[in-house]
């Protein structure tokens, strides 16, 4: 089996924040929202383990799919490097997709930094649903991929730490107000810790559907090395879950947050 | 040509066999290929009880491999005979069980249990540096690996493959120990204890702060130990650590490994197992050799 697929663009969206577009008829002809492909970065020994990235967005007509990524330590780094026209060893698509709305339902998605990724796609794939997206960064010039978002929801909702774009501080803020004259029939949130901790909290007491999208350190990325574990209710007591194969997405009430 | 080899009166089609914790129970890696390729199977440590193993993160990436500190997470030896056996066996190759525990109480439990099993040989952890009590603490003395060996020879009533540490100071010593307890075969080796630090939060990265390195760094030091145990002992030795293609499986051979196991290349390259046997056809068809057993040993010193 051979992973290599072409590269048919790439683009800067902020600063350290790139989009990587790639020609795959087999990622694109099974991939449902929530999954993520494993990228390699190198083919040396250097970022040695495949890289966990979220699929953003599918074009099936060109067969083609999105990652965003953003750059941080050695192997998001080497992937900066790579160029329209290359081949890119990817796996995919793997993990566990959100559940989708059925038509006429009412649903919010929370969205935090690189967080937001797999939302976009979701908001994408359901039609005849009601759909309000909130998104947080750190500040204006974090805030990418507003217009898609923009397009694919019926309402958007942006929030930055400093407040130099959109509602200042926490996007938790603008959405917990929101569900205070709202009920949605569901709720999906993928982000920083803190932010999905507090979403599905309140999803949880508030008695609504919330599916929460994990990040852990990968091995396999399969779902057989077990080294991905994430915490879950099991009966009276707890278990480790792989987020590469059970989930990356949880339902929020199965959750255990530390 | 011939790719089959004999280990401890098992036949395996091909040298190659998956290294037991990359592998889960075979069900993963059964999407990317065929498992019937493989010479055989070494299932994920199993203990007695369940096992929910260690905290996350349970992984941290290091120059040329992983630290890992899974900690035997794992179904129980219970539930592996009835939920995974079935499935191993719908493959022509040959299942081998990886067996932990606490006390040689625990390890002579659960090997008169799989013994039982339709399986085909158990291969005896006493090297796995992730868990607090037992396991390496048998592994890490000559007279630890005896006794270990020594009480589950007794009822073992398959081939017993004794996989040994290389956290020791001399592993031929434990090499002979094992043999003179009556292993039939000497795997080797497990991960290296290691640690990592993350600088910017002044934290270890793994939860376990320690966690066992495995990966192409750490091949020299397993063909380092290979070397020397296939000198030490008469048992054959299953060589692993670091493997990523043929040429590397070849190099453990020549240091005389009659078979070998990968397990973390293969989070890089699903199909590592099966590019390897391949490629140690290739060799032995290039190189002159009539099979794949001439391999072993072939060292010119
Ligand atoms: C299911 C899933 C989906 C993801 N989707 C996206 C996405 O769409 N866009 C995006 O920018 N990032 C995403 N991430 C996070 C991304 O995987 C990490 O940012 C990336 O692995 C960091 O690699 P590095 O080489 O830059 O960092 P390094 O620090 O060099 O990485 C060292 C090791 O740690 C791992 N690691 C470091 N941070 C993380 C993290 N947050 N999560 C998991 N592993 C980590 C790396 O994979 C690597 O094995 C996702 C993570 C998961 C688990
Ligand atoms: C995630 C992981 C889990 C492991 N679990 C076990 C185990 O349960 N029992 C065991 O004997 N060895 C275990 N090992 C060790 C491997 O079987 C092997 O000895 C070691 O990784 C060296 O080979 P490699 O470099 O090809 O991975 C594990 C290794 C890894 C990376
Ligand atoms: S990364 Fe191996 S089980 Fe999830």
């Amino acid at each position: 089996m051979d992973f290599r697929e072409r590269i048919v663009k790439t683009e800067t969206l902020a600063k350290d924040i790139h989009l990587i577009r790639i020609r795959s008829e087999q990622i694109t002809g099974k991939a449902v929202p929530g999954q993520f492909v494993n990228v390699r970065c190198s083919n040396g020994l250097d970022a040695y383990l495949r890289r966990p990235i979220s699929i953003c967005s599918v074009c099936p007509t060109d067969k083609t799919f999105d990652i965003v990524y953003m750059k941080r330590g050695k192997g998001t780094s080497l992937l900066c490097g790579f160029c329209e026209g290359d081949m890119i060893d990817v796996i995919g698509p793997l993990g566990s997709g959100f559940t989708m709305p059925s038509a006429g339902e009412k649903i919010a998605v929370v969205g935090g930094g690189i967080g937001i990724f797999p939302l976009l796609y979701l908001l994408e794939s359901c039609n005849g649903v009601n759909k309000t997206a909130f998104l947080g960064f750190r500040s204006k010039d974090a805030v990418v991929m507003k217009d898609a978002f923009e397009y694919a929801s019926n309402k958007l909702v942006v929030a930055t730490d400093d407040g130099t774009f959109g509602v200042k501080g926490f996007v938790t803020k603008p959405f917990f107000d929101w569900l205070n004259v709202n009920r949605p029939d569901r709720v999906y949130t993928c982000g920083p810790l803190p932010m999905i901790k507090s979403v599905a909290e309140h999803c949880v007491k508030k008695k609504i559907f919330c599916e929460v999208s994990m990040e852990q350190r990968m091995g396999c990325g399969i779902g057989a090395c077990l080294v991905c574990s994430c915490k879950v209710k099991e009966g009276p007591d707890f278990d480790y879950a792989r987020v590469c194969k059970d989930g990356p997405v949880f339902p929020a009430e199965k959750l255990i947050f530390e | 040509m011939d790719l089959s080899v004999n280990i401890a009166g098992m036949k395996l089609k091909n040298p190659v066999i998956a290294a037991s914790g990359t592998f889960g129970f075979g069900k993963e890696y059964s999407k990317f290929f065929d498992l019937n390729k493989l010479g055989g199977i070494s299932v994920k440590g199993l203990t007695l009880e369940p096992r929910k193993g260690n905290e996350p993160p349970r992984i941290a990436e290091t120059p040329g491999g992983i630290l890992n500190s899974v900690g035997l997470q794992n179904p129980g030896v219970h539930a592996f005979i009835r939920d995974e056996i079935p499935f191993l066996r719908e493959f022509d190759t040959a299942v081998i069980a990886n067996v932990a525990g606490n006390t040689v109480d625990d390890y002579r439990a659960i090997v008169e249990i799989l013994s039982d099993a339709d399986i085909d040989a158990i291969e005896l952890n006493v090297s796995c540096p992730n868990v607090k009590e037992g396991c390496l603490l048998f592994g890490s003395t000559a007279a630890g690996v005896f006794d270990v060996t020594d009480a589950v020879r007794k009822v073992c009533k398959k081939p017993l493959i004794v996989k040994l540490s290389p956290n020791v100071t001399d592993i031929t010593e434990i090499a002979r120990a094992a043999e003179a307890a009556g292993a039939d075969c000497i795997s080797l080796i497990n991960t290296i204890l290691g640690m990592s630090i993350d600088v910017e939060k002044r934290k270890p990265v793994l939860a376990n702060v320690m966690g066992g390195l495995s990966g192409p760094a750490v091949k020299p030091v397993a063909v380092r130990m290979v070397y020397q145990t296939a000198k030490a002992v008469k048992v054959p030795i299953i060589g692993m650590g670091g493997i990523s293609n043929e040429s590397d499986a070849i190099e453990f051979m020549l240091a005389g490994a009659s078979a070998v196991m990968i397990g973390t290349a293969g989070f890089v390259n699903p199909n590592v197992w099966v590019d390897t046997i391949q490629g140690i056809e290739e060799y032995i068809k290039e190189n002159g050799f009539d099979n794949a057993a001439d391999l072993t040993g072939a060292l010119i010193e």
